[in-house]
């Protein structure tokens, strides 16, 4: 499996990471490392065998749905790093 | 008295007897990090809080045997009012507006917070080097790293810093450090500990759990963070029990398996003569030695990094830089560039790397043969274990397969960083708990750890077995040169 320098650029693309040129191609070279190693997993017979869930044994956990106020709301804004105005956070304009 | 080297237990005998303050606790151990900060183990120090909290404790006495204990706490935490910059750019500026449930249970019974701890950048590392905010030493030898992620916690312990302190494990992060800096390490069973208001890794994978000089002093802290939190759902609802209560007690006819796998190809030479070494030790102490095999071992690692990116990957995309983290420098013209940049400047390489891992092996086309694989392989690993705990009661390894790497040997090349946790991966792909503790020195005068494996909430068994062993030597007890 080798990872072209497009195809890196799509994967950055789709997990919203700006890469310069340079960082494209150091990484097309490590991530094809990578990949090539966990390959070896293809090697394993895993004819009717369950993928993991969960390794405890537990399912379905379910608790009650009530409102507990844990935080001021405008504590949590605080930690936005861009301006607020009205208890909102103000963003760049969508396109 | 040299109070930078007490235990837990010591140093709350100690304050009962009014041989010494918490104050002065807390201040000898903030005046051994300034002696030792070339180490860089810590991102934050806390000093005004940690000597305000001495003296509350000083007033309220010491009915907990944490009261007045002083601490770090890797910076993977949310302590509420302080920086939790998980090791990362991203975070550089985030002040936790709330308190995870292991630190909050802390400071209930008295613990003292000295400073938040050096890691690898958001726990991606097994060198500490990933940091953002510079590698640490290793106390043993500057020349060395000190194992990752949770590097600055363990350097600290293991340099006289502090009794103790947290880290997590999701591959290794807690054993890998505390074998490479002679110090103890308890990774929990998955759920064991709440994770609530701990920075998510892989969600399914990731632990808390404590770093020592002590086995019984790993005892004290689990029994004060364990059990069930109603903001984890997996923190299962079942009884704590007494953590220390079996400790002391002999090991006649305990049977413990050596995995072969463990002991085999890849693994160093000098390392498994150092742990074949304490093996006779417990055959001394009438413990039963069977030979076991693992394996499925060797494909740990792949399991994980197909597994750990796509979870990582997953967690990850919550930072955008708007609700918190990182404002990008470049100039942005819109809400989609605003995010790349800010994730493009904010995430070190190793970030980037398991993210677009994590974003391929999850993609339509991939996600059969490379995910679904993956979590079907790991199914066969906790199998394994299920068998070889038919025969056994625990497992005994090494923790780390190579010897220390010095600084900067490995940065270039993450597959052989990645293959540091080749021994760590499997106890964790199978939730269960693992206690490392010191058993050597190799002839680099690097300290070397071995892991004793038991079944899924059997801390008490594990760390029965580890105290048994650390009664009959003394290399817990030897200290640095720094």
């Amino acid at each position: 499996m080798k990872l072209s320098d497009e195809e890196v650029r799509k994967l950055a693309d789709l997990a919203r990471l700006y890469l310069t040129d340079e960082e494209v191609e150091r990484f097309g070279g490590q991530l094809t490392d990578i990949l090539t190693y966990v390959g070896v997993l293809s090697e394993l017979d895993t004819e009717g065998v369950p993928e993991t869930c969960q390794v405890t044994g537990l399912s379905n956990v379910t608790m009650k749905d009530e409102i507990v106020e844990l935080t001021d709301p405008d504590e949590l804004l605080e930690v936005s790093p861009l301006d607020k105005k009205d208890h909102q956070i103000r963003i760049k304009r969508l396109m | 008295m040299d109070l930078n080297w007490l235990s837990i237990a010591e140093a709350n005998k100690g304050l009962k007897e009014k041989k010494f303050s918490a104050e002065e606790l807390t201040r000898s151990c903030l005046d051994q990090i300034k002696a030792t900060e070339k180490l860089n183990t810590v991102i934050t120090l806390t000093e005004d809080h940690a000597l305000k909290g001495a003296r509350a404790a000083d007033a309220a006495g010491f009915d907990h045997v944490l009261s007045g204990i002083p601490c770090g706490i890797k910076d993977i935490f949310n302590v509420k009012g302080f920086k939790a910059t998980n090791g990362s750019r991203m975070l550089e500026t985030y002040v936790s507006p709330y308190e995870s449930t292991a630190t909050g249970r802390l400071w209930r019974d008295g613990a003292v917070m000295l400073g938040k701890m050096n890691m690898d950048d958001c726990a991606c590392g097994t060198t500490n080097e990933s940091s953002y905010f510079g590698p640490v030493q290793n106390p043993w030898n500057a020349e060395y790293v000190p194992g990752g992620s949770s590097g600055g916690s363990a350097a600290a312990v293991a340099a006289g810093q502090m009794p103790f302190a947290l880290g997590t494990d999701t591959g290794g992060s807690i054993r890998l450090p505390s074998s490479l800096c002679g110090v103890v390490g308890l990774k929990v069973t998955y759920g064991r500990v709440s994770r609530y208001g701990v920075i998510a890794m892989a969600s399914s994978w990731d632990t808390i759990g404590p770093i020592t000089r002590t086995v019984e002093d790993a005892a004290i802290v689990l029994q004060s963070m364990a059990g069930h939190d109603r903001f984890d759902a997996t923190t299962p609802d079942i009884v704590v029990p007494d953590y220390s209560a079996n400790l002391g007690k002999d090991l006649a006819g305990l049977k413990i398996g050596i995995p072969k796998e463990y002991f085999g190809e890849g693994v160093d030479e000098e390392i498994r003569d150092i742990v074949m070494e304490a093996v006779k030790e417990y055959e001394k102490m009438g413990a039963v030695i069977k030979e076991v095999s693992l394996p499925m071992t060797k494909y740990g690692v792949a399991v994980y990094y197909v597994t750990m990116p796509a979870e990582f990957s997953t967690n990850m995309s919550r930072y955008d830089g708007v609700r918190f983290g990182h404002k990008p420098e470049a100039e942005t013209d819109n809400l989609l560039d605003y995010y790349k940049h800010s994730r493009g400047e904010g995430f070190g390489d190793e970030i980037k790397r398991r993210i677009m891992i994590g974003t391929f092996s999850l993609s339509a086309g991939y996600a059969d043969a490379y995910y679904k694989q993956a979590q079907r392989a790991r199914t066969l690993i906790c199998r394994d274990f299920d068998e070889a705990y038919k025969e056994v009661d625990v497992l005994l390894a090494p923790v780390a397969a190579t010897q220390t790497f010095k600084l900067g040997e490995k940065t270039n090349d993450p597959l052989a960083l990645y293959l540091a946790d080749a021994l760590t991966i499997p106890a964790c792909a199978a939730g269960l708990p693992s206690v490392s503790l010191p058993c050597g020195f190799a002839k680099n005068g690097m300290p070397v750890g071995m892991q004793i494996m038991g079944p899924q909430f059997r801390e008490d068994l594990i760390l029965q077995v580890a105290g048994a062993y650390e009664q009959v030597t003394d290399w817990h007890k030897q200290r640095p040169s720094i």
